[in-house]
C-alpha cells in the first residue's frame, strides 16, 4: 500500500506538451532530481525555459541534483480549495532553497506532523513519492527535516 | 525624463461608477450587461453619451470585449482598445496608465477604463482547477495542494514576515481599517458588519499568516473610469483631479516559474516605486490618502514599505488602526473599505475611491486629498500604481 502526503485526487502532474520539463518528471520516477543547466555558462535555471536568462544560449540541457535543500520559506494550509483535501485537515507546504544548483527552489511538502514548527533555514532531504496506482503514474518530490 | 515624456497633468477624470456591487454568484445580471451598467453611469457621471467614448482600456484578460462594447454602445470611432497583460488586480493603475497615455499621445480623446466580473458566472479565483492532470507550471505546485491565490502568496508574506520580525497585529490592523471605512461606506458589501479584534482572532486560518480577514471577498458588479485630457477635465461638474503619474511592471525575474523570483519576499514595487514618484514629482511623505489592493493584508504591509510608507523594521509600529483610519490617522488607508470590505472588483474600486477623495465625495472623506495614490495587485507581477492629484498639486 502506498502512503501519499496527501490524500489522491489532486490534478496529476504530467510533462508539459512542448516537453520543456520532461526530464524532470521522468527523473523523478526513477528517484533522481534532473533540474535545468545552461551548456554554455553551466548555470541551473529553475523553472524550466527554452532560454538560459543569463547568457541566453538555447543549448539547455539537464542534470541531477542531489535532492537536498534548505527550506526558503513554507505555508501551512487550513482551508482547503479543492474537493479532495476536503478531509485532509492542515498541511504544510515548502519552498526549499538549493544552494548546490545556484540557489534554484523547488515546492514540495513537508513530511511528518502538520502542525510542527517550521524553522527557516531547515537542512531538508527528499523523498520520492511514488504514485503508481495512479493513470498517468507520476511521482512527486517531497522534504523532510533532517534529524 | 526628458520633461514632455510624461503623464503629468496631462489627463483628468471625468468621471466615475460603478454598479451595485454583489457577493459572488449573487448579480442578477449577466457579466456583460454589469459592464455596460458601469460604463453607462460613469458617463452619466461625466455628463456625456457613451457615444462619445472612443477608447476602452481594462486589465486581467477581462472578458467584456471592447469591440462588443463599442457596437452595443453605438460608439462611432473606436480608436484605443487595449487590455494589460498578468492576472489579478495587478494592472488597475496600469489600465489607467495605458488610457492615460492614448490621451496624452492624442491617440485617443475619450478613453473608459474598466473591469466586470461574475465569479458566480464563471470561475471563482479561489478554487483550484478540477481537471484529472495538469501541465506547466502549475503541475510543480497544485500537487502539493499549492493552488489558490492566498497559497501562491503566503510564503512570500511568510518570508517578509521572518526576516523582519514583523507581527501578526501588523495585518490585523490592515484588515480592521478596511472593516471600519465600510461601516460608513453604503456601497461596500460588508456595511454593517463591522470587524473587531475578537473576531478576526478567533476566524479560521485560511493559510498561515491569512486568517479569513486577511483574505479579500469574491464578488460580482463592474466599475468604470472615464478619462478625457487635462484641458478638458474643468468642463465637467467634478473638481479637477489630474493623472499625475502611473507606472507598471516588476523587478528582475519577478515572474520566474515556480516559486523563483531572486527577490522573493516582496510585493514587486521596490523598481516601480522611485518611477511612480518620479513622473508625479511627490514622495510617500506627501500622499494625503492611500488605497493600497487587499488580495491577502501582507500584499498591502509590504506594498506600502516598498513604496517608502514605512521601513520593514517599523512595521509592527506603524500598522496601527489608528494611523490608517480617516481623517485623523498618519496615512488613511483603502478609504471605501477596499477590496476587503467595499468590494473586490479587481481593484477598480480603489482608483475609483481615490479620485472621490481627491473630489472631496468620499465616506470616509480626508481633510485634505490634494496627493491620492493607488497600489495595484501587489505580489503579482506585472503590477502597478499610480498617483491623482487636485488642481493644487499642478
Amino acid at each position: 500500500m502506498s502512503v501519499t502526503y496527501l490524500n489522491t485526487g489532486l490534478p496529476k502532474p504530467v510533462p508539459a506538451p512542448d516537453g520543456l520539463d520532461a526530464p524532470f518528471w521522468k527523473g523523478l520516477q526513477e528517484n533522481k532530481l534532473f533540474i535545468q543547466r545552461c551548456s554554455s555558462c553551466h548555470r541551473w535555471q529553475w523553472g524550466p525555459e527554452w532560454i538560459c536568462h543569463r547568457c541566453h544560449s538555447f543549448d539547455l540541457g539537464f542534470e541531477e541534483v542531489e535532492p537536498r535543500g534548505l527550506i526558503y520559506s513554507h505555508e501551512r494550509v487550513w482551508h482547503p480549495v479543492h474537493p479532495a483535501l476536503k478531509d485532509q485537515g492542515p498541511y504544510i507546504v515548502v519552498l526549499v532553497e538549493m544552494p548546490q544548483a545556484d540557489n534554484i527552489r523547488i515546492v514540495g511538502n513537508l513530511l511528518g506532523d502538520p502542525e510542527q514548527t517550521i524553522p527557516i533555514g531547515s537542512e531538508v532531504t527528499a523523498r520520492f513519492e511514488h504514485h503508481k496506482d495512479e493513470d498517468p503514474v507520476y511521482t512527486l518530490l517531497q522534504w523532510q527535516i533532517e534529524s | 525624463m526628458s520633461s514632455d515624456r510624461t503623464l503629468r497633468g496631462k489627463v483628468g477624470i471625468a468621471g466615475v461608477a460603478e454598479t451595485t456591487y454583489y457577493k459572488r454568484g449573487e448579480a442578477p445580471d449577466a457579466e456583460f450587461k454589469l459592464a455596460l451598467e458601469a460604463i453607462v453611469r460613469a458617463c452619466a457621471n461625466a455628463g456625456i453619451s457613451p457615444k462619445d467614448v472612443d477608447g476602452f482600456a481594462s486589465f486581467s484578460n477581462d472578458r467584456s470585449d471592447a469591440s462588443r462594447l463599442s457596437a452595443a454602445l453605438g460608439i462611432n470611432d473606436l480608436r484605443f482598445a487595449n487590455m494589460q497583460w498578468g492576472g489579478g488586480g495587478g494592472g488597475g493603475s496600469g489600465a489607467i496608465g495605458n488610457a492615460a497615455a492614448a490621451i496624452t499621445t492624442g491617440m485617443a480623446e475619450c478613453v473608459v477604463v474598466f473591469r466586470a466580473l461574475a465569479q458566480g458566472q464563471f470561475g471563482r479565483f479561489g478554487q483550484g482547477p478540477r481537471r484529472n492532470t495538469i501541465s506547466g507550471d502549475f503541475a510543480h505546485t497544485v500537487p502539493y495542494g499549492l493552488m489558490s491565490p492566498a497559497q501562491m502568496f503566503a510564503m512570500k508574506v511568510n518570508r517578509f514576515m521572518f526576516d523582519h520580525g514583523v507581527h501578526q497585529e501588523a495585518l490585523r490592523a490592515i484588515s480592521l481599517a478596511s472593516y471600519h471605512h465600510a461601516q460608513n461606506n453604503p456601497r461596500a458589501v460588508m456595511h454593517g458588519r463591522p470587524l473587531d479584534e475578537e473576531k478576526y482572532e478567533s476566524s479560521r486560518w485560511i493559510v498561515e499568516p491569512f486568517h479569513l480577514y486577511d483574505c479579500c471577498q469574491e464578488n460580482d458588479g463592474a466599475a468604470a473610469m472615464v478619462l478625457v485630457s487635462a484641458d478638458r477635465v474643468k468642463d465637467f461638474d467634478h473638481p479637477p483631479c489630474y493623472v499625475l503619474s502611473a507606472a507598471a511592471g516588476s523587478h528582475h525575474r519577478a515572474g520566474a516559474p515556480v516559486h523563483n523570483a531572486p527577490d522573493y519576499a516582496t510585493s514587486a514595487f521596490k523598481t516601480l516605486a522611485p518611477r511612480l514618484y518620479e513622473m508625479a514629482r511627490v514622495k510617500a511623505s506627501d500622499v494625503d490618502v492611500l488605497q493600497s489592493y487587499e488580495n491577502f493584508t501582507g500584499g498591502v504591509l509590504m506594498s506600502m514599505v516598498e513604496h517608502d510608507f514605512c521601513s520593514p523594521s517599523e512595521c509592527n509600529d506603524f500598522f496601527a488602526v489608528d494611523n490608517l483610519i480617516a481623517s485623523t490617522g498618519k496615512l488613511p488607508l483603502n478609504t471605501s473599505g477596499g477590496n476587503l470590505a467595499e468590494c473586490y472588483m479587481h481593484g477598480l474600486g480603489l482608483n475609483i475611491e481615490a479620485v472621490r477623495q481627491v473630489w472631496g465625495e468620499s465616506s470616509n472623506q480626508v481633510d485634505t486629498a490634494d496627493v491620492s495614490m493607488v497600489i495595484s495587485g501587489p505580489m503579482v507581477t506585472p503590477v502597478s500604481a499610480c498617483i491623482f492629484g487636485s488642481e493644487a498639486t499642478l
